[in-house]
């Protein structure tokens, strides 16, 4: 941004002014950052974010620098926000798909290392009891050896603060005198007395195992030259399984938790293959699609219908009724989704209570899937109308009226006027808008996400799925919930969706014809 | 008007009107609802469409005033629904302002200059405009968490996220004042351009002052877009305080925490003035909404 607010008044300097020496070395302070964020990113194995860091930058030097890229620093912006937000996330998600990376393979191998070679275990023999004296505001250890004799600190203050302390012990033979901390105390002070490292007359270094003891602790496993771990323990080694991202022992156990590694088209062939998967994949599916032709079909209906009505001569008061009918439009879609779902509400919501007063009836909104998903039909049909009718009223309106008489003379009816003369004349330029909503409403997350959050659950399945689900909150769930979080799963079908998507885009240029 | 007229117009205009009335009732029955469920008493009150014991108790809570009720004891507002309207109408005057700002420039260039790749540019604009966003998700998120790792207030739980973030969203808007650009004559233009002026100058003293009316149009889009816009601000922001209304207000109505009435309040209070501002501008907005196709 800064860069762009100084092009302002590039033409006219020939001479390096002051200004075009100021230009410079910002331009130049900017790129020599963005160029020691890449190696950084690079060193650090981010290479799509240095590539991306590198692309943004140079093209923007070459932009703002080039006297023939003069027209592109308007769109620059512009087209540096798209990329960055949109096309970057949807490269680096097509990615994803093709690793493990979810709840259980998170890091990337160095941390996983780091993480196992954190790990410690109490050896053998190394368990010393403690009592905790004080006095005043200062403390004492004393630690019982196991044959005879004690071991025994200074007196010592205890901080909250984390970070770690050494102690230096002492042999004893007599016991510190007073009376010893009561465990419920000792409690208390769990947090200072576990970054206590107790140093041994002998150099051995004990950390509290217990709330009753001090233990002398060691490092679980040893890193080997070729990146193996050596398992101090039983003298076992533990190879890398590049395959499936995890340390493994030499039986094939694999040792949680795992890194994340390539592992090709697996996840596609999982929602193709496994059944757990493709079952509710597919009846997702089934279910996005009808619920967004559906869509289309009814707002279409009822906005067609009211555009028709309103665009009748004879009806008085066109403006109000336009202001009402449009209301659902005005109303922020999260606030209507979520008073629908409250209205729907099974046990007291206003819905139940009309339909118990004049039918008797109850209906299971949100636990009975057909019920679920003509609630859904419903909700989104209100929402969705006044959109339809203010486009068919603009389409209505170039419709030359002697048409009507034409036909109002050969003795027609409405819904003749309405298949042969209004249909036949909107539906061209209606197609690529009709498109738009499809794939609009295909990709309705907030809808499904704010009323009933995929609810009622399909059964049988291995992922979080539900039968009102559609494509999108699906890979939203498999992403985010607590019991999915399979980013690479998830990534894998966001990557078919794109496809889909794109298909109807490409549809929706042709169709249109834009002129650009 | 027709020259040919059936016998029964008069009774099907009547017709007409009673089927609209009646449709009208219908529509707005979730609206009116809501409006009477915020004067209820208590959370689970069930009444007629005019409550008959009408209480203050929710607007007072949602307004962030804690209630005493009639047996003494004091409720505490269960949300700061005044703070996420705040942090909504923070983020969406800010995005909303950079993205008329970039939006603007663009489509100066797409619709007045010549250059490499226009039409690719502009066409492959339109094609990544209808991916969602929600599915990337995981990928945004990797995003600005390494962003936050160099610039603190662009990273996870912070508004400049959800802000930059909205930047990605600018196709369609230029679009739009591409649209209009092109309907002036640029004439103007070029007499300026001839009298010595340079493109930016014949761009901002010429061309913008004769497009105010469709910058404003774009403003209150980008404003209701960003207001209304809720997959990014839930991944990205987490803390309560934090929140947009459109992240935060869900959480009135938790199966464990059912808060129906003071929801109501809280949806009146914030819904009402983007509702009221939609209607006022809608004359306007109504053709920018058509031709861009982006509200289902």
């Amino acid at each position: 941004m800064s860069s762009y607010v100084l092009t302002v008044s590039d033409k006219r300097m020939r001479m390096p002014s002051f200004a075009t020496s100021l230009k410079l070395t910002a331009a130049l302070a900017v790129n020599l950052m963005a160029l020691y964020l890449v190696v950084v990113l690079y060193a650090q194995q981010k290479i799509a974010f240095a590539l991306l860091v590198l692309l943004v930058v140079s093209s923007a030097s070459y932009v703002f620098f080039s006297k023939r890229a003069y027209a592109h620093r308007y769109v620059y912006p512009a087209v540096a926000g798209m990329g960055i937000f949109v096309i970057f996330p949807l490269l680096y998600t097509v990615g994803i798909g093709f690793t493990n990376y979810s709840a259980s393979n998170l890091l990337d191998l160095e941390r996983v290392q780091q993480y196992h070679l954190s790990q410690s275990y109490t050896l053998d023999g190394g368990r010393y009891p403690f009592k905790l004296y004080s006095a005043q505001d200062r403390y004492r250890l004393q630690l019982q050896q196991p044959g005879e004799g004690y071991l025994v600190s200074q007196p010592f203050a205890l901080t909250d603060a984390e970070v770690e302390k050494t102690l230096e012990l002492h042999e004893s033979n007599a016991a510190v005198g007073g009376e010893a901390l009561k465990i419920r105390d000792v409690i208390k002070l769990k947090k200072p007395l576990q970054s206590l490292v107790l140093s041994l007359p002998d150099g051995g270094q004990l950390r509290m195992s217990g709330l009753r003891e001090f233990a002398a602790r060691a490092p679980v496993y040893t890193l080997e030259a070729d990146g193996s771990l050596r398992d101090n323990r039983s003298g076992e080694r533990l190879t890398i399984n590049h395959e499936k991202g995890f340390y493994q022992r030499a039986d094939g156990e694999l040792l949680s938790p795992g890194f994340v590694v390539t592992i090709g088209a697996d996840n596609f062939l999982r929602v193709l293959t496994d059944d757990s998967i493709r079952g509710p994949f597919l009846q997702i599916f089934l279910w996005t699609l009808a619920f967004s032709a559906g869509t289309v079909l009814f707002t279409m209906g009822v906005g067609l219908l009211l555009a028709n009505l309103l665009q009748w001569d004879r009806i008085g008061g066109k403006a109000v009724y336009r202001t009402l009918l449009i209301l659902p439009y005005a109303v922020p879609a999260f606030i209507s989704i979520l008073v629908f779902k409250g209205l729907f509400n099974q046990n007291f919501g206003e819905i139940n209570l009309v339909l118990q007063g004049l039918f008797g009836l109850r209906p299971d909104w949100f636990s009975e899937p057909a019920m679920a998903r003509s609630m859904i039909l419903i909700v989104n049909t209100w929402l969705g109308y006044p959109y339809m009718m203010l486009l068919c009223m603009g389409l209505l309106q170039s419709i030359p009226q002697d048409l009507y008489e034409a036909s109002a003379m050969d003795g027609a009816g409405p819904l003749d006027n309405l298949f042969r003369i209004t249909l036949p004349l909107i539906i061209k330029p209606l197609t690529p808008l009709l498109i738009a909503t499809f794939a609009f409403n295909f990709n309705n997350f907030v809808l499904i996400s704010l009323l009933t959050g995929g609810a009622p659950d399909i059964i049988g399945a291995s992922t979080p799925a539900g039968t009102t689900d559609l494509l999108v909150s699906y890979t939203y769930r498999i992403a985010f919930q607590d019991s999915g979080q399979d980013f690479g799963l998830a990534a894998a079908i966001a990557t078919m969706i794109f496809l889909l998507v794109g298909g109807m885009a490409l549809l929706k240029l042709r169709l249109s014809k834009m002129e650009v | 008007m027709a020259i040919v007229q059936a016998k029964s117009t008069r009774y099907r205009v009547w017709a007409t009107h009673l089927g609209l009335l009646c449709f009208i009732a219908l529509i707005l029955f979730p609206l009116l609802m809501v409006i009477s469920i915020s004067f209820r008493e208590g959370n689970f009150a069930t009444g007629s469409l005019l409550p008959e014991n009408p209480s203050l108790e929710h607007w007072s809570l949602a307004l962030g005033i804690p209630y005493t009720n009639e047996d003494g004891s004091v409720s505490q507002p269960p949300f700061p629904v005044l703070l996420w309207l705040w942090n909504s109408v923070k983020i969406a005057v800010i995005s909303s302002v950079l993205i008329l700002l970039l939006s603007t420039t663009s489509a100066y260039a797409f619709a007045r200059l010549r250059f490499g790749g226009k039409p690719t540019l502009l066409k492959s604009m339109l094609i990544f405009q209808m991916f969602p966003p929600v599915l990337s998700l995981v990928a945004i998120y990797a995003l600005f968490d390494q962003l936050g790792q160099y610039v603190s207030w662009l990273g996870i739980n912070s508004h400049g996220a959800v802000i930059v973030a909205s930047l990605g969203g600018m196709a369609l808007h230029i679009w739009t004042i591409k649209g209009y650009f092109e309907t002036i004559d640029r004439s103007l233009e070029e007499a300026a351009i001839v009298d010595g002026a340079t493109t930016w100058q014949a761009f901002f003293y010429i061309l913008l002052p004769l497009s105010v009316p469709i910058l404003a149009v774009v403003f209150i889009l980008a404003f209701i877009t960003s207001i209304t816009e809720y997959p990014m601000a839930s991944v990205l922001l987490l803390d309560v305080d934090q929140l947009t209304l459109a992240v935060g207000a869900q959480q009135y109505l938790y199966e464990q925490n059912y808060l129906w009435g003071d929801f109501a309040a809280a949806a009146v209070l914030s819904g009402l003035p983007i509702t009221l501002v939609f209607l006022y501008c809608q004359k306007w907005l109504v053709g920018g909404l058509t031709s861009g196709g982006v509200k289902g």
